[in-house]
């Protein structure tokens, strides 16, 4: 077999160098040299940058009209809605128009303009006025999205200070995450990474009474929606970074530092469920699994890691439940009763 | 001005001196001084060509491999388990740790070696002493330094590939802690090591060729070769051997906390750090601190990269339409005001780190300044083509691809910028399509243009059209059919770095959209044996070339076609007028060379 390849690899290459020769040959009979440009190419490569063009905005638009419904549905969250409402600002009026007239532009500029022997350019070497209108134009643009983009992120990013909102630790390591309740008195214990250890995945501060009504929990966690929720973030090993898409949502989890992001969910896990893009998205999510033989899903919340953090990178994931403030606190009591049951039993 | 006089006279002088030694050395010429431990800029420039081909071959494997994956989890490919062995691909399948590995070193291959080292190092090295008219470079000496450090350096970073625990696999950004602590990925163990001592060694020969750059051009240029005469690509070489001065010390100090940190036990990145089931000592040090010293150096990278791709796209563009570069000046302008700008921009890559948001604001504004320069440049190639008589050579065509990536790239950019709309797309695949579109395209093909361009400065022989054409829509359409629908992937919130999309069912939809990336990178990867054949064939069998193939105005076609030392036989050429003067009325034929002294009452073009 292996004798049968080489072979054939060896015929191949005899048969090229044949033909390379006979290239070679005929190359002292023509006329034109094998790099000189007659007007045949120019005319024909001109015609195939009109053509590339138009394909690649054909393409363009195939693609964006296949996948577009493929992307995040709508935000889940209150400052997410205005994140939305700026990028559809910016693609529609500015990075998809920009993108379309230039590209445009420059291939049909390369297709008009194709090089004749009978023609001759025009010498155009510079004109102030265009430079100008070229500089100033995208100034104003770009001043629009720098006043409306800073105002959302300093809204964004300001600091959870809603006095009824609820803070949640997300504590990431090589490959899961646990998130962290206040417990009764809704405060969180601090955290000492050296007491790491036995039932203390988390690191907290024995030594802090604050922590000892504390709730963990893994694989997924709980929030009311209509409720500011204060995520804080902390790592164990490496660098990880929270990422809640459907809550336009992420920040990175930091050895050594706690950071944060405050959010506002106004749908439920149930209320997304129902919502006819999200239908349609998921039904096309499940035809596909069933070509893998996958059993069908329902949609949930995710938590995803977006930092590379090592081998299982690509599987650190949470559920997320959005819930309404009943739901909630009976969950809630229900992880706290679990809690104490455990400590009944080792106590005992 | 007449300083200015004095001090060209000077150069000019120095110049000839030169010459006479030059006479002396031509008869003690062995093979090793002339091939391998050669001094001139020439053969230099040709070695550091060849061996980035080499190393854009080995990366572009490597995508191919996990391309595949990506397409196609979980199944058994052949060809996988011939190049990687049981260990890393057991019946075929790839392993997650080699997954990383691949991307990390593809990522690292292509950015440093190919597109930093290999652009830089063949184009500054081929044509700044050919346009601004010297001999050589200022320091032969230190200019085969830098060839053989950026050698030595690849080398490494090839032999890491085949060590027991496999190469550095923490991204090319390589992120402390994960590449500082051995216990978090097998590839941060003697993989990142040697990852850390290659790019030591990158740094010193990037440092040493880029001083030798910046002195070349500032001293060394002929009689009236003005700055305001300079060839654009001079001009992009010059400001890209600043940047890089400038900051890859900053790239070197960073890496070098790093090995502190991994082999003396210091704490300069690690703190509160619990890993392989005990904590560690180190405390007080912060990860945030690698992240701005890494883009200090990251950011005015990208500009390193990009920037000597549009050099050499000025000049193929304004040469190729038969016309002078449209705004001369503003595109000179604009290359400083990005060169400065790049220095201040690098947070607009940490905004969701935890840094404080504040300073991302200040990012955000720097960043979308940057944009302006570049919609300056943009639009100036669209107007050079405006009214042209365009001459479509495989340069030509690789060169309006670059104006289409960079633009189609760009205009992603002025959304990541605004740090309200990363948050979302931050570390995604959108991410990923903006940053391969708008600076590993736009570069790749820039690169190409240089090779069709001036192959026959190279080697003396011209590279077949046909072939030429073909290797261009390949590459063309494959690239723009690997990255774009990447954009989507993005909408969709896919992360970078995963490898394989299956673990989450809200991605399962998607894998026609990575079925069809892989399907380009396929074509794409075969398309560029056309250009290897091309190319190598053409090294030993193309026609001969004649001394300016492509009626260009600039001092390089005005050498003999010959490789000899010191360039130009006798006296060294002097400059009249800039580099631009294309179907110029009134002149006899559509270009007037840069040798050409003005007519009276002629106007130079570089001045207005
Ligand atoms: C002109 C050439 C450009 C090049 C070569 C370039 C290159 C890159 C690269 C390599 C990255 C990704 C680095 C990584 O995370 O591994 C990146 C990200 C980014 N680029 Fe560009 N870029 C260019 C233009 C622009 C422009 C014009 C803007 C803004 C107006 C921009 C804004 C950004 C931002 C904000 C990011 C960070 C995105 C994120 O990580 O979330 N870039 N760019
Ligand atoms: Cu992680
Ligand atoms: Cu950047």
């Amino acid at each position: 077999m292996k004798l049968l390849v080489l072979l054939a690899i060896l015929l191949l290459i005899i048969a090229g160098h044949q033909l390379l020769r006979i290239i070679e040959l005929s190359r002292g009979l023509k006329k034109t040299k094998d790099w000189e440009l007659t007007n045949s190419d120019n005319n024909a490569m001109g015609k195939l940058m009109l053509t590339f063009m138009i394909l690649f905005l054909l393409a363009f638009f195939w693609q964006t009209h296949r996948w577009i419904d493929r992307s995040l549905p709508g935000s889940a969250s209150e400052h997410g809605l205005k994140i939305d409402w700026l990028w559809d600002v910016n693609m529609n009026y500015i990075v998809v128009p920009v993108f379309l007239v230039t590209n445009f532009i420059l291939f049909f500029f390369a297709y008009k303009y194709r090089g004749n022997t009978n023609r001759k350019a025009t010498f155009f070497p510079h004109s102030n006025t265009l430079e100008m209108i070229w500089t100033i134009v995208p100034a104003i643009a770009l001043a629009f999205i720098i006043i409306f983009g800073l105002k959302y992120w300093n809204e964004i990013m300001a600091d959870a200070e809603d006095p009824n909102k609820l803070t949640i630790e997300l504590y990431a390591k090589q490959f899961d995450w646990t998130a962290r309740y206040g417990g009764k008195d809704g405060k969180l214990g601090t955290t000492d990474f050296k007491q790491i250890g036995g039932t203390n995945q988390v690191g907290l501060d024995t030594n802090d009474v604050l922590g000892h009504d504390d709730i963990t929990v893994k694989n997924e966690f709980h929030i009311p929606v209509g409720r500011e929720i204060e995520l804080l973030m902390r790592s164990r090993d490496v660098i990880h970074s929270a990422y809640l898409p459907h809550f336009r949502a992420q920040m990175n989890c930091v050895p050594g530092l706690i950071t944060a992001f405050k959010f506002k969910p106004i749908k439920t896990t149930e209320d997304m469920r129902k919502d006819p893009y999200v239908i349609h998205m998921m039904a096309a999510i499940n035809k596909q699994r069933e070509k893998f033989g996958k059993d069908p899903v329902i949609f949930d919340y995710l938590l995803l890691c977006n930092k590379i953090c090592g081998e299982n990178h690509y599987n650190m994931q949470m559920n997320i439940v959005v819930e309404s403030e009943k739901d909630y606190n009976a969950w809630m009591a229900k992880e706290q009763a679990k809690k104490t049951g455990k400590a009944a039993v080792a106590s005992k | 001005m007449g300083t200015k006089h004095t001090e060209t006279a000077l150069e000019h002088e120095h110049a000839t001196h030169h010459d006479h030694a030059h006479d002396h050395d031509e008869h003690h010429e062995t093979f090793v001084s002339k091939y391998i431990f050669s001094m001139d800029h020439k053969m230099i420039s040709r070695q550091f060509l060849i061996t980035a081909i080499i190393m854009a071959c080995v990366a572009m494997t490597m995508s191919m491999i996990f391309r595949f994956q990506l397409a196609w989890p979980g199944e058994k490919f052949a060809f996988v388990h011939a190049i990687l062995g049981d260990k890393w691909a057991k019946d075929g399948i790839l392993d997650p740790n080699m997954y990383l590995a691949l991307v990390t070193i593809h990522g690292t291959l292509m950015v440093f070696m190919v597109l930093t080292g290999g652009l830089s190092g063949t184009f500054a090295n081929l044509l700044i002493p050919y346009q601004i008219g010297a001999r050589d470079m200022a320091s032969g000496f230190l200019n085969m330094l830098s060839y053989w450090f950026f050698f030595v350096s690849s080398s490494i970073m090839l032999a890491s590939c085949f060590i027991e625990d496999g190469p550095a696999s923490g991204g090319w950004t390589i992120y402390p802690p994960l590449s500082a602590l051995p216990e978090a990925m097998p590839g941060s163990k003697l993989g990142m090591t040697m990852w850390l001592i290659s790019m030591a060694l990158f740094i010193i020969s990037s440092l040493l060729g880029g001083l030798n750059y910046i002195i070349t051009v500032i001293n060394l240029r002929t009689k009236g070769m003005k700055m305001t005469r300079m060839p654009l690509t001079c001009w992009a070489f010059l400001i890209t051997a600043i940047l890089g001065v400038l900051s890859f010390p900053v790239l070197f100090s960073c890496a070098l906390l790093l090995i502190f940190d991994r082999s003396f036990g210091t704490s300069f990145y690690l703190s509160d750090i619990y890993i392989g089931g005990r904590p560690l000592d180190n405390v007080g040090g912060s990860p945030i601190l690698f992240e701005h010293l890494f883009w200090f150096l990251g950011h005015p990278e990208v500009y390193i990269v990009l920037l000597p791709a549009l050099g050499i796209t000025s000049e193929v563009i304004s040469t190729m339409s038969r016309k002078p570069i449209f705004g001369y000046r503003a595109m000179i302008g604009s290359m400083l005001a990005i060169g400065f700008l790049s220095f201040i921009v690098w947070g607009h890559h940490m905004y969701m780190t935890g840094m404080n948001p504040f300073l991302g604001s200040v990012f955000v504004f720097t960043t979308l300044l940057i944009a302006i320069p570049s919609a300056v440049k943009a639009f100036n190639y669209i107007t050079t083509l405006w009214k042209g008589n365009i001459q479509f050579t495989p340069a030509m065509m690789f060169s309006i691809g670059l104006v289409s990536s960079f633009i189609s790239g760009g205009v992603t950019g002025i959304i990541l910028a605004d740090s309200a709309l990363d948050i979302n797309v931050h570390d995604t695949y959108f991410v990923v399509a903006h940053f391969h579109i708008v600076m590993g395209l736009s570069a790749i093909f820039g690169m190409f243009a240089g090779v069709y361009h001036w192959f026959p400065k190279m080697f003396l022989r011209m590279m077949n059209k046909k072939l030429g054409f073909l290797h261009f829509w390949i590459t063309f359409i494959s690239a723009y059919g690997v990255f774009f629908p990447q954009h989507y992937l993005g909408l969709a919130g896919v992360p970078r770095r995963y490898y394989t999309n299956s673990n989450f069912p809200m991605f399962d939809n998607l894998v026609d959209i990575n079925e069809i990336c892989t399907i380009f990178a396929i074509i794409g990867g075969i398309g560029q044996l056309v250009f290897l054949f091309n190319f190598f064939y053409s090294i030993f069998r193309g026609e001969k070339a004649p001394q300016n193939p492509w009626n260009s105005n600039t001092l390089e076609w005005t050498t003999p076609v010959a490789n000899i030392h010191g360039n130009w036989p006798g006296k060294l050429p002097v400059v009249h007028r800039w580099a631009y003067d294309y179907s110029k009325p009134g002149q006899e034929h559509d270009f007037v060379p840069q040798t050409v002294p003005l007519a009276e009452g002629e106007h130079d073009g570089g001045e207005h």
